[in-house]
């Protein structure tokens, strides 16, 4: 029996090795490397896939090189889910993979991505100040540079100027600038007296749409209390006032006045295209808290065309919560192309990577389309680049931009935050949403790392 | 006598050779994951960030903080509700439909049993698909609705656990209609035609004589359906994501909230391990009532 056993187990060797010597082969004559980003279901009409395939088209090195455009369809709170998972498996690690740059010191300490020092040396771009220094800032953690930026942005308060108009909040021609939270709740008032068949305001509240509802929302108005995510200690800040008046902001907005659309819009994976790319376009939506980069829906070509659209929307900074502290609050994103510590083609990673961010591989088309902000300082002054509408208000709010902590735990804790949004607005009272966060953060980071402010 | 002795050897050598691969399948993706499940259940291993490298064993900590969190409790209680909601619903339906089917004619069988099989034989996350669309706001059961003048209701939304229940019993009754079909069919018509003859009435041959008969099949089925509800994870997690709030977050969805979307796998193997031990308990309770009936 020992020996039918052997000769199974050898056999099934066998064929493990056949099956890699057969995939070891192909890899010599002619590489190919594999990108990974998130596709929100628009398939090749996607802003990414448009760029990673005209950069590769245009690329003269494309003869040696074979690309494969793998996207990862998912919500926002999927993709890192799917993400991390690919990430840890060199079967399935992609060599080029799109990250939110709030996750890079998470996926840097799990050891996912490769440390692109080296890499970087030999990049004139990166050593000619091509770059911004806060956007390497941004993906430098611990002294090394683990991704290259390729956008950034700031976030704001989009309207319908016709919807403000008719309900008496601006004057024909005039922009809108609220200063205080009280002042978007009068607005909010003015539409739902005046206009009944529009929905006043929407923001991100549901666990579906992930980061957006943490960092579009959330932290919006928590900064815009002047409070943080931690204290200057850096633990975790998990019971305040700030936190009390931004979920009151939140369940005032989604329950009491009603000023918000119905839940069913609200708390799927779709809710921000369903206001940029339905709403907004059908005049049925007046005020919403989201990303400069939403524009890029209206453009010719975005999903959802809106003619003249600069004229149609505006763009307003947030204020904070009673205007002080400078009268407006934005936070800054970004993303960034990162190498796995697992990929089987660094080097040529690497190549496509500079190809991609090279302004004539398309990489000016596609910031433009996506509706964000470059990272590069020598596209600035490009017309095409420097003259869309909003452009500057939203480069302007760069200067006093807030970030998210960098931190790995910040991710964990980023879905406690959306938990306790989603049930905020779900019907359960404040003080239970915050006590079940404070045992949720405490679960993560350890009790000696919270600290609750009265 | 050695003779015999070492033909019999032959014979068992013989049978545990072919039984070789199966049990190779079976350690490989069976056992080996469920001892890995238990160890990782006692680890901080998380899905990334340090302790994806560096994980370590932490005792009953993920235990402890489990059981100390209210969710753990919600989650619970929803499993319960869509547990029980889906088992009435399921057998009860499923054996009335193949009660009133029993002594029907041909052509009525077989319309209605395909069309009942239909929503049993789709993959569940088609069948997520089809009642998302069916309860949506915007979806079926509203149109029909508004031909009553009644305004929408946002079912997902207002009615979320009831709306999942349903659509797991319109999932799940044409399994309990098939096995309470056979059942029924072995039920001998003399013992009914005897009770008729002896006065009783439909509904005392019904509970007196055909229910006992098939008290063994009941029991089979319930405890197969249990197995089946409490693992049901994708048509939840498509439908309403476990929301709103906690609404509808069984025990899966909890899990996978844990351990895939807050990146802490220990706990979520924790979880695994409990939904395990649940579900262990019910097959020990089932089989428990039924042995005296075999005895």
């Amino acid at each position: 029996m020992k020996k039918l056993l052997l000769l199974v187990v050898a056999s099934i060797f066998a064929m493990g090795q056949t099956f890699a010597q057969g995939t070891q082969e192909q890899t010599p004559q002619k590489p190919t490397i594999t990108v990974c980003y998130r596709d929100a279901g628009l398939g090749e009409q996607e802003t990414m896939y448009k760029w990673i395939k005209s950069a590769y088209d245009k690329w003269d090195k494309k003869d040696q090189v074979n690309l494969d455009i793998a996207p990862i369809t998912a919500s926002e709170g999927d993709y890192f889910t799917k993400i991390a998972l690919q990430l840890a498996d060199s079967k399935t690690c992609p060599d080029l993979v799109d990250e939110d740059t709030f996750q890079l010191p998470n996926d840097v300490e799990a050891g996912y991505l490769s440390n692109l020092d080296d890499l970087v040396k030999t990049y004139d771009d990166w050593q000619n100040g091509k770059y911004y220094g806060t956007m390497k800032q941004v993906v430098t953690y611990k002294g090394s540079v683990y991704g290259i930026p390729y956008c950034t942005d700031t976030r704001g308060l989009w309207y319908d100027r016709q919807i403000l108009q008719d309900a008496g909040v601006i004057k024909a021609g005039e922009e809108w600038q609220p200063a205080s939270w009280a002042d978007v709740f009068s607005a909010c008032e003015k539409v739902k007296a005046n206009r009944p068949d529009v929905v006043p305001f929407w923001c991100n509240v549901g666990v579906a749409t992930g980061e957006a509802t943490s960092m579009q929302t959330y932290e919006m108005l928590l900064y815009g209390t002047g409070e943080r995510l931690l204290d200057q200690n850096g633990k975790w800040i998990v019971s305040s006032k700030g936190m009390r008046d931004t979920l009151q902001f939140l369940q005032d907005v989604y329950v009491n006045k009603g000023y918000g659309p119905s839940l069913d819009l609200v708390l799927n994976g779709q809710a921000a295209n369903t206001a940029f790319r339905q709403y907004f376009p059908a005049h049925k939506l007046a005020i919403a808290l989201d990303g400069c980069w939403k524009c890029g829906n209206w453009k010719a070509t975005g999903p959802a065309p809106v003619a003249d659209y600069e004229h149609i929307f505006g763009f307003a900074k947030m204020p904070t919560q009673t205007g002080n502290n400078g009268g407006s609050i934005t936070l800054s994103g970004g993303n960034a192309f990162s190498i796995p510590e697992n990929a089987d083609q660094k080097q040529w990673a690497f190549e496509f990577l500079k190809q991609l961010m090279d302004p004539e591989g398309g990489y000016l088309d596609s910031i433009i389309a996506q509706g964000n902000i470059c990272t590069r300082t020598d596209i600035l002054d490009v017309p095409q680049y420097a003259n869309q509408p909003y452009f500057r208000l939203a480069t302007k709010l760069l200067e006093t931009a807030a970030f998210r902590p960098q931190n790995d735990q910040y991710p964990s804790v980023s879905t406690c935050i959306q938990t306790m949004v989603e049930s905020v607005v779900s019907g359960t009272s404040i003080q239970d949403a915050i006590d079940q966060y404070g045992k949720d953060v405490t679960r993560i980071v350890g009790a000696s790392n919270v600290v609750s402010l009265t | 006598m050695p003779h015999t002795k070492s033909s019999r050897f032959a014979r068992e050598l013989r049978q545990s050779v072919l039984l070789t691969p199966s049990l190779l399948l079976l350690v490989v993706f069976f056992i080996v994951p469920i001892i890995l499940t238990v160890y990782y259940s006692f680890t901080n291993l998380a899905l990334t960030g340090a302790n994806a490298k560096n994980f370590h064993f932490v005792g009953l900590y993920n235990y402890q903080t489990i059981f100390s969190d209210p969710k753990m409790w919600q989650s619970i209680k929803a499993t319960l509700i869509f547990l029980f909601g889906s088992l009435a619903g399921q057998s009860i339906l499923g054996f009335f439909i193949a009660y009133f089917m029993k002594k029907k004619n041909r052509v009525f069988r077989s319309v209605v049993g395909p069309c009942i099989l239909a929503g049993w034989v789709m993959p569940e996350i088609v069948v997520a698909l089809c009642c998302f669309a069916f309860y949506d706001t915007m979806g079926t059961a509203n149109a029909f609705l508004s031909l009553f003048h009644i305004a929408p209701i946002p079912w997902l939304y207002k009615h979320p656990m009831l709306t999942v229940v349903l659509a797991n019993i319109w999932h799940g009754t044409a399994f309990s209609m098939l096995t309470y079909q056979s059942a029924l069919d072995n039920v001998s018509e003399d013992i009914e035609e005897a009770a008729l003859v002896d006065g009783a009435s439909r509904r005392q041959t019904l509970v007196k004589i055909i229910l006992p008969c098939i008290k063994e099949t009941i029991a089979t089925n319930t405890m197969l359906n249990t197995l089946q509800t409490l693992g049901v994870f994708s048509l939840i997690w498509a439908m309403t994501g476990g929301g709103p709030g906690t609404a509808t977050m069984t025990m899966p969805i909890y899990m996978y909230n844990q351990g895939l979307k807050n990146y802490q796998l220990g706990q979520g193997t924790a979880i695994g391990m409990i939904l395990l031990l649940i579900g262990a308990l019910c097959s020990i309770i089932y089989m428990y009532l039924l042995k005296p009936e075999k005895a």
